[in-house]
């Protein structure tokens, strides 16, 4: 079942166009990589689905709606920047997205924290950005939600804290639910992903099943990755 | 730490390889319970679908047997087991016989050769 629908989606900034009349169909209980270099266009995307841009042609579709008030509360997105107010402790975060969404479970995200040893008393601000990072995963994934858009989950953290983020993804996802995942960090990610997306200044250069294409090509999504987008 | 995998090789292949091991070795014994297709995903730091396929393929081949809504377990048919043991043991003999095939030693020389090895360290 299509649960993330592109047609023709297109977004230009001045004279650059991010993305250009993008066709993508993506279904639910699938992890798929958005994967490209910087400037590929990969956060316009997640951005154009998530309503906080809009496209200049083309639409993007959710669960059949276009970005707005039903597709924001089954979609829960995690953004490439700190996004939560820095004064509040984590006991406060939880009441914060219990507030804003129907659909989020506090005891599971408390039982995830609990996981991480932390005081419960300390505030955002004084963590590490690992820890900050683990945090804002947590309470994305602590959402039963029907779309999880999880931008750079990864990016700028050691690798513990990678393994640990990667396996909340993995052990936490409603398995009907689609999870698009954005990363320049293909190695860490390959192993979790259904299908993988390169995206290639703004066009889609592949789209393909990752065991499928390893099977195909004899090499691994990395590997790949490498080849497509040589300098 | 996740499970290492190779370059190139459907990851589904190389989790079934590793699960026939363990289950070889005894880690999963004959009729006992496999963890949650979720659980072995998180272990192995895999997608749950790839998982669901492994354990898919060792069903098929008759080592694993799921029952309904309460999940799958190893074959309870011994001899199952020992073909397992025997069949991954012959992979890896073959394999061996090959590289040192490939070193350009005759058959009389890889078998001295391993009796010798046997006799050290066992």
């Amino acid at each position: 079942m299509t649960i993330l629908e592109c047609r023709g989606l297109t977004k230009k900034f001045g004279k650059v166009t991010a993305l250009d009349a993008i066709d993508l169909n993506l279904e639910a209980g699938r992890i798929v990589g958005l994967l490209g270099p910087n400037g590929s266009g990969k956060t316009t995307l997640i951005k154009l689905a998530n309503g906080l841009i809009s496209p200049d042609a083309g639409q993007v579709l959710i669960d059949g709606h276009e970005p707005g008030p039903e597709t924001k509360a089954v979609t829960a997105y995690l953004p490439d920047k700190d996004f939560l107010p820095d004064y509040m402790n984590v006991e406060q975060l939880l009441g914060f997205y219990g507030d804003f969404f129907k659909d989020f479970d506090s005891e599971r995200a408390m039982d995830m924290i609990r996981s991480l040893k932390l005081d419960p008393e300390q505030k955002l601000k004084a963590m590490s950005k690992g820890t900050r990072e683990k945090i804002q995963l947590i309470l994305t994934m602590a959402r039963r939600a029907k779309v999880y858009l999880l931008d750079e989950p990864i990016a700028g953290v050691d690798p513990a804290a990678r393994d640990y983020i990667l396996r909340t993804i993995i052990g936490n996802y409603s398995q009907d639910a689609l999870v698009l995942i954005s990363t320049h960090l293909i190695a860490d990610v390959e192993n979790m992903l259904d299908e993988v997306i390169f995206l290639k200044t703004g066009h889609i250069e592949l789209h393909e099943n990752a065991e499928d294409l390893r099977e195909r090509t004899g090499k691994d999504v990395d590997h790949l990755f490498r080849e497509v987008y040589a300098c | 730490m996740a499970w290492e995998f190779q370059n190139g090789v459907p990851i589904y292949r190389q989790i079934a390889l590793r699960l026939e091991t363990e289950i070889a070795a005894g880690k999963f014994e004959a009729g006992q319970q496999m963890p949650s297709v979720r659980d072995l995903a998180v272990e192995a730091g895999v997608n749950p679908n790839t998982m669901q396929r492994a354990l898919a393929l060792l069903e098929t081949d008759g080592i694993l047997f799921s029952v309904r809504t309460s999940g799958r377990f190893v074959t309870k048919e011994e001899m199952r087991l020992k073909d397992l043991r025997n069949q991954l043991a012959e992979e890896e003999i073959a394999a061996l016989f090959g590289r040192l095939k490939a070193i350009g030693m005759t058959r009389q020389e890889i078998i001295g050769a391993i009796s010798r090895w046997g006799d050290r360290v066992l």
